[in-house]
């Protein structure tokens, strides 16, 4: 894109003239060390740790569902427990999972090493944010042990604050003060790819997970106040019987839905973009071509972005809103579905003439492609304002979503790990397990979430603790599925951690891919680069015609 | 364990709202096909180690580009129109539907016929006569969901929402709650039953009901006072209520409102909301003194006070 640049060599890394330490040793094992660090690697270690805890809480919670819609009737939970279980289920999966999955985890450790700096801008920040998402999870976690919430995830109003004698106000508190965490990091990436990118790294020669970052910490950053806001006035509601939604006290609850989903729908593209940004750096590396038509990908992320904060009405088509205002929320939602078919349209031409190691970041790339055109594909269908009123708020909608946060953004997340396992670990994980992996949670994932898009067609709603008999052999198929995907996330846990000791030591580029984060050692010294790394060149410059050996685990 | 694939298809309606999703589901298979396959092949003739033809070749990126920007925008958009002539057919009640009101509260369906049958959990319609609900809730928002009309709408607390359905298949069809709302959430389920016009007159008549809404409203209107203002021509005090319903109101600050259920309903719950024009805030609020059936009783007796679509007398 710059002209004036030659574009000849490689990015000039001198190579290190002793073997620094790595961000493991230099600093120490204590635990201080860990805690008080302010070095993105140990931030993204430690969020995926809070992480990981949190996703078995709400699967455990997901898995008992499962359990009790095996039968139509309500036998094994009472509905109480049954509704605290979703709600438990999808609060903690998409606030203390999904939105800190990818961006606080892997983009705290590879952005600074994308762009060729030292950490992000604001360290102690990074840090305050991990320790602001701890104390939201901790109140979380306490309104669950507690007692419990049952309003599901998305609080609505008036049931929350006048009729729900659940712990509303912690869990909301919770979600609140995560809220900054997640404002934190946003605007943390949002300064750090502004101003540490390395000499010659223009904006078009940053790699394309980290347009993709860019894009969710806009949404990070001018989303969630909005949900801050909206869950102080529920609280305020609760507390002091403010009357805002509910309309005895002479509020409007509708207005509560505009509230929440003008953050939570952009929400939803936090929960897919960074996926999205996985897949664009793993699909050339594993085809070794350059990316087909990075410009339109790269804005694709910007576009999403931006559409996707005037689509929020698409959630309530059939809450009495005006027909005109559908009319408007229907067609931004076709709109916005068209970035996300340009992004799939240019991976799969990038694989064309290319030279394709399916190992096993690239299973889970393509099998994030796979899932996220279902769900996408059947956004279109709920965008539709007929077909909606018929499976708004049934199992269509949850199997939709679920294609598009598991089968996208968890499959994405997945790819990205094992992507970069070597460069955050420093070793290698065993190559043969993790593409049975890859294929166990691909399978399982389709038998547990296809048969609900079916049984939402008939008519199933969600959140039903006890359902009409013709709806049970679409459940049954979706619990049986659910064990096998159970197994499938479970074999990764236990073959990551094995690798920890027992892994193959890892090189500086395994996947011989063109990235600045490859051009250091694995895993990286505390300061990332023994010197700054000076970019000449447009990202993903591979050429198919030549044979790489990839080191395997 | 049965293996069905769409729900009863008990109206118009269904059947359109069927072949839009046949409809997509084609889009999708031939989106499907376009990627998928070409994926496939790329995967199975390029993988490494396969002799291949693999130097690069310049394409026209811009034009592809802007192909499959362009392409998929147009089909979008005929989905998007599709979709939406359905939805303003699904949304606006036809004139001359029957009304039945219907109050949501934790967790069971009120039903208030027109003639004073009432039910809950049950619904029964005539078959071949457009029929439209009438809704409010008492607490929380619910939704009633028809699966087998393809139609659901909220129930909100404050507001009357409607839907409308046309049966033309008789039979016993689900009416589940899809808006979660509490404990008992999946126990707020019930039947629509469609029966013969014969027999749905019968099964009024077999109701016995002592009034008709429109009376049990104007033994309402008496005892609650209203008629002290409203009624009678030597006191003029409050606005007459004769032919109101569906007439634009002129209120005290210029603006013009349509007298419908929901304006009916605020008059009555925050007489000072809007005023009439010509006249001045001497009504109490009757929030708390009446339920919200009461209310559509009493709505129901100024209809058949004279309105565009009369209330059927017995």
């Amino acid at each position: 894109m710059n002209a004036t640049l030659p574009q000849t060599n490689t990015s000039e890394i001198p190579a290190p003239p002793r073997r620094l330490l790595t961000y493991f040793e230099e600093g120490g094992h204590t635990l201080g060390s860990w805690l008080l660090t302010t070095d993105h690697k140990r931030i993204g270690i430690l969020y995926l740790y809070s992480i990981v805890f949190f996703f078995t809480i709400a699967a455990i919670a997901a898995a008992l569902m499962r359990m009790e819609l095996v039968t139509p009737s309500g036998d094994m939970v009472t509905s109480e427990t049954y509704n605290k279980l979703f709600t438990i289920h999808g609060a903690t999966m998409v606030w203390f999972f999904l939105i800190p999955s990818i961006p606080s985890v892997l983009g705290n450790f590879v952005v600074p090493l994308m762009i060729g700096a030292r950490d992000l801008a604001f360290p102690r920040l990074n840090l305050l944010s991990w320790y602001l998402f701890n104390l939201g999870g901790l109140l979380a976690i306490y309104s669950i042990a507690f007692g419990g919430v049952d309003t599901g995830w998305t609080f609505y109003e008036p049931y929350s604050s006048a009729f729900s004698n659940t712990h509303v106000v912690t869990m909301v508190a919770g979600i609140f003060i995560a809220g900054f965490s997640s404002i934190l990091t946003g605007l943390n990436f949002i300064v750090s790819i502004h101003t540490l990118r390395a000499p010659g790294m223009t904006w078009f020669k940053l790699p394309l997970f980290l347009w993709s970052t860019y894009a969710t910490s806009i949404i990070l950053v001018l989303a969630t106040p909005v949900l801050a806001m909206t869950l102080v006035l529920v609280a305020a509601e609760k507390i002091w019987g403010v009357g805002i939604f509910d309309p005895r006290l002479g509020g409007d609850p509708v207005l509560f839905q505009h509230m929440f989903w003008f953050y939570s729908h952009p929400a939803v593209y936090i929960m897919i973009l960074p996926g999205m940004g996985v897949v664009s750096e793993v699909i050339p590396c594993f085809s070794r071509k350059p990316i087909f038509g990075y410009h339109f990908v790269a804005f694709s992320s910007v576009a999403i972005a931006l559409l996707g904060f005037f689509v929020w009405g698409h959630h309530m088509f059939v809450s009495s809103q005006s027909v005109y205002s559908a009319l408007v929320f229907s067609m931004a939602s076709y709109l916005v579905a068209v970035p996300s078919a340009i992004k799939v349209f240019n991976w799969t031409m990038t694989l064309y003439r290319g030279r394709i190691y399916l190992d096993t970041p690239m299973l889970y790339a393509l099998g994030f492609i796979g899932l996220f055109m279902m769900g996408g594909l059947t956004g279109l269908f709920l965008a539709a304002l007929g077909f909606n009123v018929h499976v708004h708020g049934t199992y269509f909608v949850v199997a939709h979503f679920h294609y598009i946060m598991v089968g996208g953004m968890v499959t994405g997340f997945l790819a990205g790990l094992h992507y970069w396992w070597p460069k955050i670990t420093g070793r290698l994980y065993p190559e043969s397990l993790g593409r049975l992996a890859a294929l166990i949670i691909f399978i399982g994932f389709n038998i547990t979430f296809f048969p609900q898009y079916v049984v939402g067609y008939l008519g199933m709603p969600r959140r039903y603790h006890a359902y009409a008999p013709e709806f049970q052999l679409y459940n049954v198929m979706s619990s049986a599925g659910a064990s096998i995907l159970g197994v499938g996330y479970l074999l990764p846990l236990i073959y990551l951690i094995w690798s920890l000791k027992h892994g193959k030591k890892a090189p500086p580029n395994p996947w011989k891919a063109t990235g600045l984060e490859w051009q250091t050692p694995s895993p990286p010294p505390k300061h990332n680069f023994a010197q700054t790394p000076i970019v000449t060149q447009e990202p993903y410059q591979y050429s198919p015609e030549i044979e790489e050996e990839l080191v395997h685990g | 364990m049965t293996f069905p694939i769409l729900p009863e298809q008990a109206s118009k309606v269904a059947e359109q709202t069927d072949n839009l999703y046949w409809g997509l589901l084609c889009i999708s298979a031939a989106v499907c096909l376009i990627v998928f396959v070409p994926m496939a092949c790329f995967l199975f003739k390029y993988r490494n180690g396969k002799p291949a033809d693999r130097t690069p070749l310049h394409l026209p990126e811009l034009k592809i580009e802007l192909t499959w920007t362009l392409v998929p925008l147009l089909i979008f958009m005929c989905f998007y129109v599709w979709g939406a002539q359905n939805y303003f057919q699904v949304e606006r009640p036809p004139p001359n539907a029957l009304n039945i009101d219907v109050v949501g509260k934790q967790w069971m369906w009120k039903v208030q016929h027109p003639e004073g049958n009432r039910e809950i959990d049950e619904l029964h319609v005539p078959l071949g006569r457009m029929v439209k609900l009438t809704m409010t809730s008492e607490d929380v928002i619910h939704d009633l969901y028809l699966p087998a009309f393809r139609i659901k709408q909220d129930v909100v607390p404050g507001r009357y929402t409607t839907e409308w359905f046309k049966a033309a298949k008789l039979g016993s069809y689900h009416l589940f709650c899809s808006e979660y709302c509490g404990t008992s959430h999946s126990l707020m389920v019930g039947h629509v039953i469609v029966l013969t016009p014969a027999e749905y007159q019968a099964w009024l008549t077999k109701g016995q009901p002592g009034s008709t809404l429109a009376q049990s409203g104007e033994n309402l209107f008496r005892e609650l006072g209203c008629s002290g203002c409203h009624v009678g021509k030597s006191v003029v005090r409050a606005p007459p209520l004769e032919g109101l319903f569906g007439k634009p109101v002129p209120l005290s600050d210029r603006e013009v409102v349509t007298a419908d259920e929901g304006y009916l309903r605020d008059s009555i719950l925050y007489p000072a909301k809007q005023i009439v024009a010509g006249y001045t805030n001497d009504m109490p609020s009757f929030r708390g003194k009446v339920s919200e059936e009461e209310l559509l009783q009493i709505i129901a007796y100024i209809k058949s006070l004279g309105s565009q679509t009369p209330v059927r007398e017995q």
